[in-house]
């Protein structure tokens, strides 16, 4: 398992970094490498040169900003497990990054490499989503941001473009909002077959605002917008939400692979997506 | 003489120790074949081909050997003519159809990952970066890959063999004399009893060591050396000879640490041939470490069966005959014993019941996939699965209790040694301890009670309760019996005890351990026989120039047979001791008594410490008359059978009937090993054999493409199981001791996996039977479950099963329709 031979750059600062970008042609960002290192090593790819992020400080670390959290690209999950800002205000995404992998690939995995990596079995892309999360990124012209349903436009395909990086991930502080997050897999440290993620705000016992996030029911992550609309005033209980949770797969377009036919998670998705919101609601 | 009060000390045997090879196993801290640097050292790459099969119409490999670093490039063209033919040690038949094996194909290759070049270069890197440039170019050819496709012949995986069955292979008991006829017990049973008709799929499973395989040949002095990760280090030194032609006196071959094999290392290799080749094409050193893709996809894989079963039985529960017809999947060729491995089950179908009469058959089939050989339990867990599963359906069918069916069929305590239906002996056990000691560590009573509340008020979640009575063989043996069944070698064990002039003492066997703990198990045994401290004994294994006789490890029988020669040498140790001590305590032979390492005169405080009488015959300054000056000993042990280890499992799953997830709630195991040398390396063989069994019901399995393309190529795709999906086993023991040894073990490696792949599938369907649901393929996945309970909400309508009529149809599988296969795993895509 040795990769063949590439060029190797390890900015220190954020301007550096896009420098390094923009010379050359077949460059790759590594941010925690657990994508890219076994794509190399097992000669899937063999770009020229790789520009290494990970002694960028500026990149690393969660903050508050007013009414959102600010987390920066290169803060590995096992960083976010250990944010009290995060389990307080985007429990979802705590809850989310709990199951990802194993210890180890927590630790060296970054939530800005996942999100542009743009695996939709990955399990950080549905919650970002879901928590109408903005991406801010930068390239030689400066910085945009980027709404998450604008981010994932196709299989590992995001709006970042050629020179750009994915610098910090904005999330709008859902403080006191229940999550839950549902994954569905044969062995504990396999990508999600299919998991849904589900935060609602509860007001007495009914549900007031709701956000659902689905993990690997397409090409990208996706939201069930039309769960979300339908749970809006039901009182959290079972019966209610599985009727408001039955149109979970509607518009998605899962794969078929050895895990699970299109049809079996559709299916999933539903039972998942009841599940998840139950949880979330605390019923 | 000075006499030193000994304390009596508690045996050795039975003592929980912790192993001592740990330390250096955990850590890494020692010889593991890729850890060998040797100066000059060169490294290969591998080019391996992606088609399952094609005609090699060209081959450049111009641009690889000029590249920088680069010594050689090896092909098929270059090394025809000594490369040999890999071996088939174990034929199944006279007139078996064996595809001629290169180690670097020539004209042909018939699987993907099949090596078609090598090249060897100053480092690993540059050996890898090269093999992308070798340039080949293949015409290709349409591959023989599902099983009973091929077994039709629709398409040949070697055109020039004119078929894709290699042997048939038959056993009866009418015709043996061993029973009666199993056609017309069933026939009987159709006019007036049961006959429970199943089709069950082994599936491809890969062994999935952990230590991927490597191989360093040193080609200078006058010996070739290799070092090889491989269980077998005593049957690579003698193909290394015959395939290559060099003289055996001129190999020697040393398997150091090895890191599992699990029947995976039991294998003659073509990377074992091509870093032999490459070493001596190149004169220097060189090392070949596999990556793991290349472990997936080209160490041979394991199980592949189609079982066509019949059972017949009276209506009060009575087994009267049973028929097996097997498909097995040999793969592209016949590795070391890849065609008998089915046949390693065909004495185990009746498994512990008295079962009158008995018809298998086997069909070898050869296909364009890796090829199939040992893999954990190896023919008996496929047995094993089919007799137990049909246990289960038998009691179904007529409303009985699982574990009271079998106890109507097994035999009794009281029977053994019982001859089988299947020819064999079973030496001793009691079905009846274990069982009763199982269901009260399971609480089976109170399991069933909560199933019923489940049923009663339609929870999701369903809890199924599957059993597993099974008996095993380990240790084959003895080696009059392999000659007959036309294997290539013996089933004997050696062992030496050499006895340093210090007092210590070296345990040389010829068992080749890659994990088992044979070190300290070994040490226990030889230290009780002697009487020395545990601490004191090293044992000695893996090298032919150090152990240059044994059999090495596989099939449970290391223990079984090797540790009963250490028994013998040590003993031999001792009465070549005993006129020496005679001597030196001036007293007869037979006034002494040999205890806890001490020779003493009967009824007097004279005595002598076995270390005393080894200092004497070192210095040899005064020997009795005609005695050699050594008290070292060896001793070589051939069984007169088997051995039988038995148990039952009893086994608790969840079944969430929404998503067809499986969850483990409970797992009980009382197995009968017979006299357990050290406690804890029994867990950890029952613990590790449990999860390896039970991830063939739940979790792994080696999936095709339609162009014969390996599928589960990575850990990522091929589930293996970690600790975080199993749950916390119950482990008990009976001990009914073997017959026929001083040491009374039975083997222990295999049983685990063996015994607990149909007591989960059992629990599945136990948990899902009352939808009429009576068969999920393995691996269960969740979307098989699933499929399963939607197809049977569809068909719940329709009756139940008419037992006394045939359900086969010729040439279709035929399954239940609620079985809920979907789609043969070689049909790959959309399942």
């Amino acid at each position: 398992m040795i990769p063949a031979a590439f060029d190797y750059v390890a900015p220190t600062s954020l301007d550096e970094a896009l420098q390094a970008l923009g010379s050359g042609d077949d460059v790759k960002v590594i941010a925690g490498g657990q994508s890219l290192l076994p794509i190399l090593r097992m000669r899937l790819n063999a770009p020229e040169r790789l520009v290494d992020l990970g002694r960028i400080e500026e990149l690393r670390g969660v903050s508050e900003e007013g009414d959102s959290l600010v987390i920066g690209a290169m803060t590995t999950y096992s960083d976010v497990l250990d944010s009290d800002l995060v389990r307080q205000h985007a429990a979802l995404l705590h809850k989310a990054i709990r199951e990802v992998a194993d210890p180890q690939i927590r630790h060296r995995g970054t939530v800005g490499g996942a999100l542009v990596h743009a695996d939709p079995a990955g399990d950080v892309g549905a919650p970002a989503l879901a928590l109408d999360a903005e991406l801010v990124v930068a390239g030689p012209g400066g910085e945009r941001t980027v709404a998450a349903g604008d981010f994932f436009r196709d299989l590992f395909e995001t709006a970042v473009g050629e020179g750009e990086l994915l610098t910090r991930i904005r999330i709008p502080k859902h403080t006191g909002w229940g999550a839950h997050y549902e994954k569905f897999v044969r062995v504990a440290h396999q990508w999600s077959i299919v998991a849904v993620g589900a935060t609602v705000r509860v007001d007495g016992r009914t549900i007031a605002e709701a956000r659902v996030g689905l993990t690997n029911m397409g090409s990208t992550p996706l939201r069930a917008t039309a769960v979300e609309q339908a749970l809006v005033g039901k009182p959290a209980t079972e019966e209610a939400v599985r009727e408001a949770c039955a149109a979970a797969a509607e518009g998605t377009n899962p794969p078929s692979d050895l895990n699970g036919d299109a049809d079996y998670r559709r299916h999933l998705a539903t039972v998942l997506t009841r599940r998840a919101v139950l949880t979330a609601a605390g019923a | 003489m000075t006499v030193t009060e000994q304390p009596a000390q508690a045996p050795e045997v039975g003592r929980a120790r912790l192993r001592k090879e740990d330390a250096r196993l955990i850590t890494g801290r020692t010889r593991w074949t890729d850890n060998i640097v040797l100066p000059g050292m060169q490294h290969l790459a591998m080019v391996r081909s992606p088609f399952a099969h094609a005609r090699i119409t060209g081959l450049d490999a111009s641009a690889a050997k000029s590249a920088p670093g680069v010594v050689a490039v090896l092909t098929g063209a270059d090394v025809k003519d000594v490369q040999g033919a890999l071996p088939n040690a174990w034929p199944a038949s006279d007139d078996q159809k064996t595809p001629a094996h290169p180690s670097i194909a020539v004209d042909e290759v018939a699987f993907a990952g099949e090596v078609v070049a090598v090249v060897i270069a100053r480092s690993a890197a540059a050996a890898r970066d090269a093999a992308e440039l070798v340039d080949v170019d293949y015409e290709e050819l349409p591959p023989a890959l599902e099983l009973k496709a091929a077994a039709a012949d629709e398409v040949l995986a070697h055109p020039d063999l004119g078929t894709n069955v290699s042997a048939v292979w038959t056993f009866d008991s009418q015709e043996k004399g061993t029973g009666g006829s199993a056609d017309e017990a069933i026939a009987a049973a159709r006019a007036d009893g049961v006959v429970i008709e199943r089709e069950y799929r082994q599936q491809r499973l890969i062994p999935a060591f952990m230590e991927p395989r490597s191989v360093v040949c040193d080609p200078t002095g006058e010996q070739l050396t290799v070092w090889t990760s491989t269980q077998v280090p005593h049957f690579v030194r003698i193909f290394v000879a015959a395939v290559l032609g060099i003289p055996e006196s001129k190999v020697r071959v040393i398997a150091p640490d090895v890191g599992g094999g699990f029947g995976g290392k039991l294998q003659f290799t073509p990377e074992e041939v091509i870093t032999v080749l490459a070493a001596r094409h190149t004169g220097k050193p060189c090392k070949y470490t596999e990556t793991r893709s290349e472990s997936l996809l080209s160490g041979h894989h394991g199980r592949d069966q189609w079982q066509r079963l019949t059972l017949a039985a009276t209506r009060d529960g009575r087994v009267t005959g049973l028929k097996v017809e097997l498909l097995a999947d040999m793969g592209a060729y016949l590795g070391l014993v890849t065609s008998f491995i089915p046949m390693l089950g065909a004495l185990m179908y009746n498994g512990i019941y008295k079962l009158p009469a008995y018809h298998f058959t086997c069909t070898n089939v050869l296909t364009n996939k890796t090829w199939t050989d040992a893999y954990r339990g190896a023919g008996r867990p496929e047995a094993t699965f089919a007799i137990e599963r049909l246990m289960d359906e038998l009691a179904a069918e007529l409303g009985m209790d699982a574990l009271e069916v079998r106890e109507k069929n097994w035999i009794t305590h009281e029977e053994f040694p019982f001859h089988t239906v299947a020819g064999v002996t079973y030496d001793s056990g009691n079905y009846e301890a274990a069982t009763a000691r199982a269901r009260e560590l399971f609480d089976y009573e109170a399991l069933r009670r909560e199933q019923r509340e489940r049923r009663d008020r339609k929870d999701p979640v369903q809890l199924g309760i599957g059993v597993s009575t099974f008996t095993e063989m380990c240790g084959l043996a003895p080696s009059r019996w392999m000659g007959e069944q036309r294997y290539a070698a013996g089933g004997w064990e050696h062992a030496e005890v050499r006895m340093l002039p210090t007092g210590k003492v070296e345990v040389v066997t010829g068992t080749s351990p890659h994990g088992q703990g044979h070190e300290t198990a070994w040490s226990q045994i030889a230290a009780d026989r002697l009487g020395v401290p545990f601490e004191d004994v090293e044992v000695l294994h893996g090298d032919t120039a150090i152990a240059p006789r044994g059999l090495d490890t596989y099939g449970s029988r290391s223990l079984a047979v090797g540790g009963q020669a250490v028994v013998m040498a040590a003993d031999r140790v001792v009465e070549k001791a005993k006129p020496l001590a005679a001597h030196m305590l001036e007293a007869a032979v037979d006034d002494l008594e040999f205890t806890g390492g001490r020779f003493a005169v009967r009824g007097t405080d004279k005595g002598a410490t076995i270390q005393e009488v080894v200092w004497a015959a070192f210095t040899s300054h005064d020997l009795p008359e005609g005695m050699v000056p050594t008290l070292d000993a060896e001793a070589t042990y051939d069984p007169d059978n088997f051995s039988f280890p038995h148990g039952t499992h009893l086994c608790a799953v969840e079944v969430d009937t929404e998503t067809g997830q499986v969850r483990m709630r409970r797992y009980v195991s009382v197995d009968d090993v017979g006299v357990v040398v050290n406690p804890l390396i029994v867990a950890g063989q029952m613990h590790g054999g449990l999860v390896q069994g039970i991830a063939q019901a739940l979790w792994e399995e080696a999936v095709y493409d339609e162009q014969g393309t390996l599928v589960t190529g990575s850990f990522v795709d091929y589930t293996l199981p970690t600790a975080a999906d199993t749950i916390s086993f119950v482990n008990d023991n009976t001990v009914t001791p073997a017959v026929g040894t001083a040491l009374g073990a039975k083997g222990v490696g295999e049983a685990g996996t063996i015994a607990s792949t149909p007591a989960v599938v059992n629990a599945v369907v136990d948990a899902l039977r009352p939808l009429g649901i009576h068969d999920v393929q393995m691996p269960c996945t969740p979307e098989r479950v699933w499929n399963a309970i939607r197809s049977a909400g569809e068909n719940q309508a329709e009756p139940t099963t008419q037992q006394a009529q045939e359900h086969f149809e010729p040439g279709a599988p035929n399954q239940d329709p609620t079985a809920g296969h979907a789609g043969t795993p070689e049909k790959g895509a959309g399942q």
